[in-house]
């Protein structure tokens, strides 16, 4: 499989001499949709502005679809659509002027830029706000704009740089099904986000960094399938509580309420299970939840490991 | 990037400086406009009329070209320092630095915003003088081509302030203690023929007093400069004063991290 981005010993030490990235290396393979975690200062931002050039390297090397980002930058720029964690664009302006500004710098013709505009505007859900300057738009619709104006040049590559943070869980969820569709299309992306449960839903391969260093680089899969255990949470009609308690015997089993019981599933165990031994026991479960979010357990574990 | 890329990618930056002043013309044409007038009715209407000739003119005549090179040169720089720092403080200057655009057309495009300015300002204090003086100009070419390059200067120079800029007071600071002196001690309301030997000698390290004084060769065919001195002088500031911020934006100083 080919390269989208190849990272080799980047490090960074910023003038204040913080050491943001300690020779880090990473791939990205083709047509990946690619999560980079860590906690805030772990360095996922200095590795993004530095794929994007917006920061200098201190060492290393940066491939970007094969190409050396020094000795081709043109070209890997033209590759690149970047979109920030903060807000960057002039507050004074309209909407389609900033998206189509950018198609501009990026040379296309007046014409192209606007078609490439109003689509892009339409498929964000901000065409109704186009003439508007952009400070009217919510902290949602300014994130769509950024989403919008870095793919008006249609990049191979979009970086995003936790798109979603403060967005609504509705527009979160419709930001998630634009950005699978345009994976699907062809276009590698790569994801920083706070929202764990983001990226087991949308990425396949995964890395995990903290203090300057990668501490994990796998697969989505193999990263969930270290989970030790899972909890849920059944909640099971008052009159059989007693019962639901007693039978399930292969689980640790702990009664939270008088109609709710959390039971531990470990690896190799099957929630199934859990659901054939109370229907045997003529327990009805009326609802059912995961307590913790899985890669949210394995983040803290990773984390807590590399300290 | 290919020639035609490079291009369009220029023009967008002309056009984004050209829209920004004039979107806000309340704050970047008018109040020039006003100022110099206020100028031309002070001190070229009440108090030129006791002082009489200078320099061999009416004083009214004698100050016009120094007065629209004023406004030329404070608005070119303004522009530009005001227009990229702003882009630096809200980031917006992102959009560009990864965007393909050589550093060279982002240099000329926020260089010809810059005298974009300049230049409207300047064309609006010249309509405005002829309410007060008879304008000939005894020499169009050296007029339009030391108005062009004092323009390019200046904007360079409002570049450079706006890089190192890292604060509103600091794109404020060059224009008054440095700029304003400067243009007020380069001979714009005196001939330095009035001064003595050492003054005169003091004006001549003054950049600006050779700006102002071959474009008033221009119009009125009389200066206390040597015009092709004064013209070599333009040329290599506009040159290092370009390698200078082709050097500041290659190395990333105040934008890049």
């Amino acid at each position: 499989m080919k390269t989208a981005i190849s990272i080799k010993n980047l490090s960074k030490t910023y003038d204040n001499q913080f050491e943001a990235l300690k020779g880090i290396s990473l791939e990205v393979e083709q047509g990946d949709f690619f999560a980079l975690l860590g906690p805030n200062g772990a360095g996922k931002s200095t590795t993004i502005g530095v794929i994007s050039t917006l920061v200098n390297r201190s060492a290393g090397e940066v491939e970007v679809f094969g190409r050396n980002v020094d000795n081709h930058i043109y070209e890997t720029k033209l590759d690149l659509g970047v979109v920030p964690q903060e807000v960057n664009f002039n507050l004074f302006e309209r909407v389609e002027d900033i998206v189509i500004t950018q198609a501009g710098y990026y040379g296309l013709p007046r014409t192209l830029a606007k078609e490439r505009s109003d689509k892009y505007l339409r498929q964000l859900g901000l065409w109704d706000k186009r003439r508007d300057r952009s400070r009217s738009l919510s902290g949602g619709m300014k994130r769509r704009l950024m989403i919008a104006r870095a793919l008006v040049h249609e990049p191979r590559l979009l970086i995003l740089d936790e798109p979603t943070a403060g967005v609504d869980i509705e527009l979160r969820r419709s930001m998630w099904d634009f950005l699978i569709e345009l994976n699907r299309q062809g276009t590698t992306i790569i994801l920083t986000t706070h929202y764990l449960e983001e990226a087991e839903q949308l990425c396949r391969n995964i890395a995990i960094i903290d203090n300057g260093t990668i501490v994990e680089n796998t697969s989505m899969k193999s990263l969930l399938a270290e989970i030790d255990s899972q909890v849920f949470v059944l909640d099971v009609l008052k009159a059989d509580l007693p019962k639901a308690t007693r039978f399930l015997k292969d689980f640790d089993v702990r009664t939270l309420d008088d109609q709710s019981i959390e039971v531990t599933v470990r690896r190799g165990g099957s929630i199934n299970a859990v659901f054939f031994q109370l229907e045997n026991a003529g327990v009805a479960v009326t609802s059912m939840r995961n307590k913790t979010n899985r890669l949210e357990q394995l983040f803290i574990n990773k984390l807590t490991s590399s300290e | 990037m290919y020639v035609n890329h490079k291009r369009i990618a220029f023009e967008t930056i002309v056009i984004k400086e050209i829209r920004r002043f004039s979107r806000i013309w309340v704050q970047t044409l008018v109040p020039p406009a006003i100022t110099i007038a206020l100028y031309f009715v002070i001190f070229g209407n009440l108090v030129g009329r006791r002082v009489g000739e200078m320099g061999g003119f009416q004083y009214m005549e004698f100050i016009v070209p120094g007065l629209i090179m004023m406004s030329v040169i404070q608005n070119s720089y303004s522009n530009v320092v005001s227009s990229f720092f702003s882009q630096k403080f809200q980031r917006s200057i992102e959009e560009l630095l990864v965007s393909p655009v050589p550093n060279y057309v982002i240099l000329t495009g926020f260089v010809v915003g810059g005298m974009a300015r300049g230049l409207a300002v300047g064309a609006i204090v010249t309509m405005l003088s002829l309410f007060f003086a008879d304008i000939q100009i005894a020499h169009p070419v050296i007029t339009v081509t030391v108005i062009l390059l004092t323009s390019v200067v200046f904007s360079l120079a409002g570049f450079i302030n706006a890089v190192y800029a890292n604060s509103f007071d600091d794109i404020s600071i060059v224009p008054t203690f440095v700029l304003t002196p400067l243009i007020y001690l380069g001979g714009v309301f005196y001939s330095t023929q009035m001064l003595p030997p050492f003054w005169q000698a003091v004006s001549a390290l003054n950049p600006i007093f050779y700006m102002v004084n071959t474009f008033r060769y221009g119009f009125l065919g009389s200066s206390d400069v040597d015009v092709i001195w004064a013209f070599l002088i333009l040329g290599v500031f506009a040159i290092a004063l370009y390698c200078g911020c082709l050097w500041l934006l290659r190395h990333g100083t105040g934008i890049r991290f």
